[in-house]
């Protein structure tokens, strides 16, 4: 084969990779099919939606570049606050409780903090990360707390006012705009990261994470690019909390508490990390078991939690679509062209 | 004033014989335990079934709670921690949530969420005047026990053979191995030591700590602060980060009410930014 | 010939020991330079400390008569001086043409880019699967790397560093570990290398090194012993005495 035939053929091999697969598609027409099959469901359906957003972005920070990070959640209590604050301050009027502005200002606040704080993680082990991030997450946390005058404190912040939708669609109490407009924010916010990891960008970080002695050995600006994604994944947070806020007309401790970044963190990993639809994956099941099994007992939700836990990491390596990857691999190795990459936790 | 830093003494001091079996099981195997608080919950919970349920005497729990936390310690290492050594600190980390959830949930489910209170012995009861402060004979008991059992253990490591071997294994693991260390059996041991002395410090703090399943979680935070700060290659750096942040904490929540657990968390991450491998410690390669 | 890596008394200590001994070097365009001695005379150290895997304790390294004594590993690498590592250091999860597509990409400073996806440029494909087919691995081009026998990733270690277009490459024994079916390969690849990198090699393969080497220097106790043609090394006897006990000085 001549090298331009090569060429040509590694370069559709490359750009296939990055197509849109009818896996995908069929996951989003399914995802919106819920619409219709469960209406009692919709802001069940919602929350699993956010939460499969959070774990997005942790799986931006983790699953591509590396990084092991407890914190995303300060990022999501923050979004949240943001967006609620505005919607109490505008009393339901646009510009302030317009639901996309308060998106757009929760992103920027998130962002910011992310930047500001995307020094932690830089450097250190594995083990540093985790403590540093997470005595960040505590620090926001007790921040809140303390900050009653403008979180509200354990009360929770009332008041919390969002006007309609490009002024048309205003949140109704079966939360079927709730789940439409959460279902169009995190398609969007999907197909950006994924157009982002699928571009050198995401590549690079995946460099990074293999090996960053080699990344920078070829010019890798590493630290610069670590701090780019973790200030995306902070503005994503953000963006989910803010979604939280705003369909619930409500934001509270429980928004920016630890649990927030151990709860995403262990979706993306039941999910998988590195495939981008683990969060949401993750997220549908996580949630959905928490519902049946914590209605039995809510010592048996967290008990099984637990077990689940062990035998993830004793056994399953790469979170359910690390599963389906290997059962693909082993019995159907040219299904959707060329395995993906991307490592997993 | 005085009192205030007494308190605070005991509570350091607790910290610390609750935290050192984890500092050292990361210096030594590079294993992040986080279910370690499991055990001084254990400890706590095995001391108050004892003593409320049996009418054992609270000096008899001690050492039960010791040994009953010491053996779990030796069943789990050899059943599941084992399998672990290789893995990531990811992975460590999740699986160890893992086991703080089934823990906490069991605990729960048997013995109820309420804090287990116990009635502390009458020679234990009131205070006393020392150096012009009062004191409450209870944590100057805490206080003494735990120093007793530091000195030990700094003894235990500095001067006998299992001592030096494992200082030895801390340093090098192959090398340790290579002189014929059996740096596998000196873990088990020294898990089951670290275990074991959570569960005593679970015991003996029941009348301070507060013992309810969700123990685990809320105290695995300050024994990371513990890590952090006092490193992980000596006993001596836990030692006085525990005494710094019990200080810290009791004289923080008791002058500035309002600041609370942000002074502990900030001091451990300026100390991790500064310097990642904590405050005191030797210079060792970690 | 113009001289385009030079060092002035560079010297590394680790606490009292010398690793790096007032090495004084120059290396011309085009060169094609050995360094040479035995075990723990502070090659490899030697490499790290031009490459900046470490810093020096003093002394001066230049790059095409720049100072870049203090200059980082990455901003080395974007001003073209390359090496490979004596132990693989690759992206075990990626494939070769996805580690060269993203060399080739840091190397035009389009590797932060985010919308195009990676292999929307066709000349960085070409290239990318030009160099692979010319290290013999167009055959592998989409297979983890992780899952490539060992020989074919030390060759996949010098693909990578030809992708930055180095004027300078250090190539820390790139047959080291190699089974003795794979050498030839290396040893083809190595003498096909362009003209115009200036080239040291580190090697205890003194077939590799009288095969390709213009120019020798002996390194020992991290201090440059001595520098000469081939055919003065070899016949010097100081330089056997240094190697005694290790077959080596055996061609001229």
């Amino acid at each position: 084969m001549s090298t331009s035939e090569l060429t040509h053929d590694m370069q559709k091999t490359l750009l296939k990779g990055a197509r849109w697969q009818w896996p995908e598609i069929l996951f989003w027409l399914a995802l919106a099919s819920l619409y219709l099959l469960f209406p009692s469901k919709l802001s069940l359906l919602s929350e699993i939606l956010i939460l499969g957003l959070l774990a997005l972005s942790i799986d931006l920070v983790l699953g591509f570049a590396g990084v092991v990070t407890l914190g995303q959640g300060a990022f999501f209590g923050l979004g949240a606050y943001t967006a609620a604050l505005m919607g109490k301050w505008g009393m339901g009027t646009a510009p302030l409780s317009d639901p996309l502005i308060g998106l757009v200002c929760a992103a920027l606040v998130s962002g910011l903090v992310g930047f500001a704080t995307s020094f932690l993680v830089l450097r250190g082990s594995d083990l540093t990360r985790l403590m540093v991030t997470l005595g960040v997450a505590l620090m926001i946390e007790e921040l809140a707390n303390k900050l009653k005058w403008l979180t509200g404190g354990s009360d929770g912040l009332q008041g919390v006012l969002i006007a309609p939708i490009l002024g048309n669609w205003d949140f109704d109490i079966f939360g079927k705009v709730s789940f439409v407009y959460c279902y169009v924010v995190v398609f969007v916010m999907f197909v950006i990261a994924r157009q982002f990891m699928k571009a050198p960008f995401g590549l690079s970080l995946q460099a990074i994470k293999g090996n960053a002695l080699r990344a920078r050995a070829i010019g890798l600006p590493v630290n610069e690019r670590l701090v780019m994604v973790y200030t995306i994944a902070a503005m994503m947070a953000g963006v989910a909390g803010a979604l939280l806020a705003q369909t619930t007309q409500f934001a509270s401790l429980d928004m920016v508490a630890f649990h927030r970044s151990a709860d995403g963190l262990l979706i993306l990993i039941f999910g998988g990390a590195g495939y981008l639809y683990g969060g949401l994956i993750g997220a549908f099941v996580f949630r959905v078991m928490q519902d049946v099994l914590g209605n039995i007992t809510p010592q048996y939700w967290q008990f099984w939690l637990g077990i689940v836990l062990l035998l993830l990491v004793l056994f399953v390596r790469g979170g359910l679509l690390g599963l389906l990857r290997n059962m693909r691999d082993r019995y159907a190795p040219n299904l959707m062209g060329p395995p993906s990459s991307s490592g997993s936790a | 004033m005085l009192t205030i830093l007494f308190d605070g003494l005991a509570y350091g001091m607790l910290l610390f014989i609750l935290a050192v079996g984890l500092c050292v099981t990361l210096g030594l195997m590079n294993f992040i335990n986080l279910a370690h608080g499991a055990f001084a919950m254990a400890g706590g919970y095995v001391t108050a079934l004892l003593m409320n349920r049996l009418g054992f005497s609270f000096y008899l729990c001690l050492p039960a709670a010791f040994v009953v936390c010491a053996l779990i310690g030796v069943v789990l290492e050899r059943t599941l921690y084992v399998r672990l050594y290789d893995k990531t600190h990811l992975d460590q980390v999740l699986f160890s949530i893992g086991l703080i959830f089934v823990a906490m949930a069991s605990v729960d489910y048997f013995m109820g969420a309420n804090p287990q209170n116990i009635v502390l012995p009458a020679s234990l009861q009131g205070r006393i005047d020392l150096l012009g402060a009062s004191v409450g004979i209870y944590r100057l008991f805490v206080i003494v026990t735990c120093g007793l059992l530091a000195v030990a253990l700094q003894y235990g490591l500095i001067r006998t053979r299992f001592g030096s071997r494992l200082r030895a294994a801390v340093d090098d693991g192959r090398v340790a191995r290579g002189l014929g260390i059996d740096v596998a059996q000196i873990f088990t041991i020294t898990f089951a030591i670290g275990s074991g002395l959570a569960g005593l410090g679970g015991a003996l703090g029941t009348g301070i700590l507060s013992i309810d399943p969700s123990f685990p979680l809320k105290y695995m935070i300050l024994f990371l602060v513990v890590i952090s700060v006092g490193g992980t290659s000596t006993i001596t750096g836990p030692f006085f980060a525990s005494i710094l942040l019990g200080v810290a904490d009791v004289t923080g929540k008791y002058f500035i009410p309002s600041i609370g657990g942000f002074i502990i968390y900030t001091i451990m991450v300026v100390v991790l930014i500064l310097r990642p491998q904590g405050l005191f410690v030797r210079g060792g390669s970690r | 010939m113009s001289i385009v890596l030079e060092t002035k008394n560079l010297s590394k200590a680790f606490g009292g020991l010398k690793a790096t001994d007032n090495v004084s070097f120059q290396l011309q365009a085009g060169a094609r330079h050995a360094l040479i001695g035995p075990n723990g005379a502070g090659k490899t150290t030697f490499v790290n400390l031009l490459s900046g895997v470490l810093q020096a304790s003093s002394g001066s390294i230049f790059l095409d008569g720049q100072d870049i004594t203090k200059w980082s590993v990455r901003r080395r690498a974007i001003s073209g001086l390359a090496r490979t590592f004596q132990i693989n250091q690759l992206f075990v999860d990626l494939t070769p043409l996805q580690t060269l597509m993203i060399a080739i990409a840091e190397r035009e400073s389009s590797g932060g880019h985010l919308l195009r996806p990676v292999g929307s440029r066709a000349d960085h494909v070409e290239e990318s699967v030009e160099l692979l087919t010319r290290l013999g691995l167009s055959d592998v081009m989409t297979q983890r790397v992780g899952s490539l026998p060992y020989g074919r990733q030390r060759l996949l270690e010098i693909a990578v560093a030809l992708a930055a277009r180095p004027r300078v490459l250090l190539l820390d024994e790139p047959a080291a570990g190699v089974p003795e079916s794979e050498r030839g390969q290396i040893l083809d690849v190595v003498d096909a290398l362009p003209k115009d990198v200036a080239l040291v090699l580190i090697e205890h393969d003194m077939d590799l090194v009288f095969r390709f080497a213009k120019s020798i220097s002996v390194l020992v106790n991290g201090a440059l012993f001595m520098e000469g043609t081939p055919s003065q090394i070899a016949n010097d006897p100081r330089v056997r005495q240094v190697y005694l006990g290790e077959e080596a000085i055996a061609h001229v």
